[in-house]
């Protein structure tokens, strides 16, 4: 009888060990998409844009995947936005990262959304990231839930796995983070309009209406 | 008891698996390692990898210790002379065996794919509910103290 208990302990030890090489082999939030790149090198990219290229006016939305009000603004009111101004023809829409250092998943999330949006995927990826923001309430490591996000974006994963785990832009969302730094953006989101910053009175989250006069104040001075 | 070892140690070995898959559906450890064929992320992101609003592998885990511990209780000394906790075994497995068949079923005709730790735990599940059932046939073993009784030695 004693053997046998023996034998249970043995095998509970063996097993957990297993179960944590096996969690520990299985990547995780890779280091190289995680964090910054050792150098920074403008790859002429800037950012993703919804809306006609003719378009009067370009918003440019500097924001942080793991930032509430920013899941909020992306969830509430872009698809208000997007109805009244953009398929409209108003408003060309840009969007450009800005991870905070307070938020430990931010750029491995923006990260995420570059990989995905290589395989042209970009908003599905965005979409799914901001709709379902619970994961950056847990604080636990979002890898395998991205990779989730990823697999119901139609984004093949074996060219998502090896970009991520290459950090294949990692340098990308670091420029556009001193980009974003360089013009005095001061949280997320910030937004502005042909270049000129907007809300300035820290407004985290204006709203479509707030957008529409912003548009019309600017088709007025051009008129 | 030797059934009811062989159900404590298949039991363990599925626990493991179940916690593996659930800390995997937690976020822990990135991409589940499931071989060359993959077919584990299409089952673990699939709707149905939620029941009740859970995991699926944590009711994995609850039954599996379930079955960890009625087997190791059922163990004890004073225990092994007793034939309902038999009874219990095959109860539990039975539970197992039923829901492993239906999660097999959504994998196969449903989700259109298979994922290699939840084939192992349905092979483990039914090993478990066939050893359960051989067990229900196995007389207790007897605990008569004249049946342990040292003979005299005839020698003598």
């Amino acid at each position: 009888m004693n053997r046998f208990y023996v034998v249970v302990g043995v095998l509970a030890v063996v097993l957990a060990a297993a179960v944590f090489a096996l969690l520990k082999t299985g990547g995780g939030a890779s280091a190289a998409a995680a964090g910054p790149p050792p150098t920074v090198v403008d790859d002429g990219f800037r950012g993703y844009t919804l809306g006609s290229n003719t378009a009067p006016v370009e918003i440019t939305e500097y924001l942080d995947y793991e930032c509430p009000v920013c899941a909020t603004f992306a969830t509430i009111q872009i698809p208000t936005i997007k109805e009244q101004l953009i398929n409209t023809g108003r408003v060309r829409w840009r969007f450009r990262d800005y991870p905070l250092p307070i938020h430990k998943y931010s750029r491995f999330a923006a990260h995420a959304a570059q990989c995905a949006g290589a395989q042209g995927k970009f908003f599905e990826m965005q979409d799914q990231l901001f709709y379902h923001h619970q994961w950056a309430q847990t604080g636990k490591d979002p890898a395998a839930l991205f990779r989730g996000f990823a697999r119901a974006s139609a984004v093949d994963l074996t060219a998502y796995d090896s970009c991520m785990e290459k950090g294949q832009f990692a340098a990308r969302v670091e420029f556009s983070r001193q980009e974003g730094e360089q013009r005095l953006v001061d949280g997320t989101p910030t937004f502005y309009a042909n270049g000129t910053k907007l809300f300035t009175n820290f407004r985290r989250l204006p709203n479509s209406d707030d957008f529409k006069a912003v548009v019309d104040s600017i088709a007025a001075v051009r008129h | 008891m030797r059934h009811r070892q062989a159900i404590a140690l298949l039991a363990l070995v599925g626990l493991f698996v179940a916690l593996y898959l659930w800390l995997h559906a937690l976020g822990f450890g990135g991409a589940i390692k499931c071989g060359a064929a993959g077919g584990c992320e299409t089952v673990q992101t699939s709707q149905w990898a939620v029941f009740l609003g859970r995991p699926v592998a944590l009711y994995g885990v609850a039954g599996y210790l379930a079955i960890l511990i009625v087997a190791l209780a059922a163990l004890r000394p004073a225990a092994l002379t007793q034939s309902n906790w038999n009874v219990m075994l095959v109860s539990l497995a039975t539970v197992g065996v039923l829901f492993t068949a239906y999660l097999t079923y959504l994998e196969l005709f449903v989700i259109h794919a298979i994922c290699r730790w939840c084939v192992g735990s349905a092979v483990i599940i039914a090993a478990i509910w066939i050893v359960s059932l051989l067990s229900l046939r196995t007389p207790a073993p007897r605990t008569d103290p004249a049946a342990s009784q040292p003979q005299p030695d005839p020698r003598v």
